[in-house]
């Protein structure tokens, strides 16, 4: 029995090593001086630490600006998702309306489209309407790509507050809209919070679709991508926007650790 | 649903038969217009002579015939292929560990859960800082001392170590998701058969075996079709790992549009990808639906 335990021990020591190390190492590259980086032979640990790569990364030409970017179009895209996606959510979640088997399928098939099939056609488009190089045209694509899932996260959401406060609440004189506003979105704010984090993940983490949308006001990935692949950027160059990528998304993901299981098996359902 | 009062046992709210398709419908619109749209213009585009506005092959022509297009589909095939299997052992690995409830599991949990929040270029450039030349991954073996000067992994005269990184790349980012998948079926499992089985003397292996994994079939389905969708869209991980050394689809998408500035060529591949992902959506469709028509 205790062999048993510690085989378990070790298998999960082992796989949580195998997640954390790289992740670990990119922190460490990321405050190892350039010189260090490029030295053979090539020391493991930086001696001394020093925020100058980080320093340089952010002082290179567009990079504040491409933060601020991302930061505006994931905020846009979470507005933009959830006024769209919350309706649909409520409406699965409450009414067994015919064609409801239909709306379940046609998300599910949404979902399944990639952004990489998306993007071409849509920069097209965009040229057309004068949205392509703007931060509005990247959150309508990200907003695309978010509202299948957002919709089904929202149902499941509403699913979780009883109708029988709702329908409680009418019974006292309510009509259904202040039953709405007064019971049940009080109850639900948390999940909506939750899928508004969800959005926000998707949208910082959406690299393709940016990279083809923009020239001008790129956001982080777009921009990483253009230095990397178009201007062969330097290696700390590298290191230090692959940290900067990874540490919001570390920083919400363990805020929100307790729902990761319930927020992310909703949408691959 | 006629009856005013019929909603009362699931707690229906009472008939309003236009309110759902209100509610629904700036969502479907939204998708109509952001998703179904594109898709039909990617295939017009993809057949369509720029200045005279006529049907042509040509773009497939040029895209088919390009330097790029059948190593783009081997590569993209390959890395799947392996990537894949990998991925579902070590989810499933990860959720049998977290399913025995051991202490401390639920940070066990979250630790297998960070890579759900790490996008494919972040992933790419993470561990782009092990197997390049001056990276971790040299500087370990040199320390260890199987290396004495630095061994380049991605390099385009060492194609099986570019592979294998990405490969290693897309298992580390890719795990999570299908081990949420695995977690979420294995919880749906009552205890009590497991539990069963070894009241009559069954070993866990062959518990695991008979029991767990049979009941955990259309989980694992779901996951692995998922991954496969989501394995045409490779291209941020090897992007950043190979250059263009590794070509894949996307990434020719992105070449032919960025690059060459020519969105009808970039349109063909899209339009591939567009029905790759249809055929294995398809697949998954009629996998999920059978369980159901069984019943």
């Amino acid at each position: 029995m205790s062999l048993r335990r510690l085989a378990v021990y070790a298998a999960a020591l082992t796989l949580s090593a195998w997640v954390l190390a790289p992740i670990g190492l990119i922190g460490l590259a990321a405050v190892t001086s350039r010189e260090q980086l490029y030295r053979w032979p090539r020391p493991l640990w930086p001696q001394p630490i020093t925020l100058d790569t980080l320093a340089f990364f952010l002082r290179q030409e567009g990079v504040l600006r491409a933060l601020g970017n991302s930061l505006v179009v994931a905020g846009l895209t979470i507005l933009l998702a959830t006024a769209l996606s919350a309706p649909a959510g409520y409406a699965l979640a409450r009414y067994p309306f015919r064609g409801r088997e239909a709306v379940q399928l046609g998300l599910l098939t949404t979902k399944m489209f990639p952004a990489t099939a998306l993007a071409v056609p849509l920069a097209v488009a965009f040229l057309r309407w004068g949205l392509y190089d703007t931060l509005v045209g990247v959150a309508l694509v990200h907003t695309a790509l978010s509202v299948p899932f957002v919709v089904l996260i929202v149902a499941s959401v509403f699913r979780g507050v009883s109708p029988e406060l709702e329908e409680a609440a009418m019974s006292l004189g309510c009509n259904r809209l202040q039953a709405f506003w007064k019971v049940t979105l009080p109850m639900a704010l948390p999940g909506l919070a939750a899928a508004a984090i969800f959005t926000f993940i998707l949208s910082w983490n959406e690299v393709f679709a940016a990279t083809l949308l923009t020239v001008n006001h790129r956001t982080l990935p777009a921009l990483l991508v253009h230095s990397v692949v178009a201007e062969g950027a330097p290696l700390h160059y590298r290191y230090a926007g692959g940290f900067f990528l990874v540490l919001p998304a570390l920083v919400i993901i363990f805020l929100i650790r307790r729902y990761l299981l319930t927020l992310w098996g909703v949408t691959v359902r | 649903m006629d009856l005013a009062d019929g909603g009362h046992q699931q707690g229906k709210p009472r008939s309003e038969p236009t309110t759902p398709y209100l509610l629904v419908l700036p969502s479907a619109a939204y998708l109509v217009l952001f998703v179904f749209y594109p898709m039909v213009q990617a295939v017009l585009l993809s057949v369509t002579e720029p200045r005279t506005g006529t049907f042509t092959l040509e773009h497939l022509r040029r895209m088919v015939t390009d330097l790029h297009f059948w190593p783009a589909l081997r590569y993209t095939v390959l890395i799947t292929a392996l990537a894949v299997p990998i991925q579902a052992a070590l989810a499933l690995a990860m959720a049998l560990l977290i399913n025995t409830r051991f202490p401390g599991h639920p940070y066990f949990l979250y630790v297998c859960a960070i890579p759900l929040a790490v996008s494919d270029l972040a992933a790419g450039l993470i561990w782009l800082s092990l197997f390049t030349e001056r990276g971790y991954l040299n500087a370990i073996l040199l320390r260890v001392g199987l290396l004495s000067s630095p061994f380049n992994f991605l390099s385009y005269e060492s194609p099986g170590w570019l592979v294998g990184a990405i490969v290693a790349t897309e298992v580390w980012r890719a795990t999570a998701i299908v081990m949420v998948v695995l977690v979420a079926g294995l919880q749906l499992i009552p205890r009590d058969y497991a539990e069963t089985a070894a009241v009559f003397g069954a070993s866990a292996w062959r518990t695991l075996w008979h029991v767990t994994l049979p009941l955990l079939r259309s989980s694992l389905q779901t996951a692995l079709i998922i991954r496969t969708v989501l394995a045409f869209q490779l291209f941020a991980t090897v992007v950043t790992l190979s250059g263009r050394l590794v070509p894949v689809l996307a990434g020719e998408t992105y070449f032919w549009y960025s690059l060459y500035r020519n969105p009808h060529v970039a349109s063909a591949y899209a339009t591939l990808v567009l029905l790759l992902s249809a055929a294995v959506t398809w697949v998954y469709l009629r996998t999920l639906r059978t369980p159901e028509e069984a019943a």
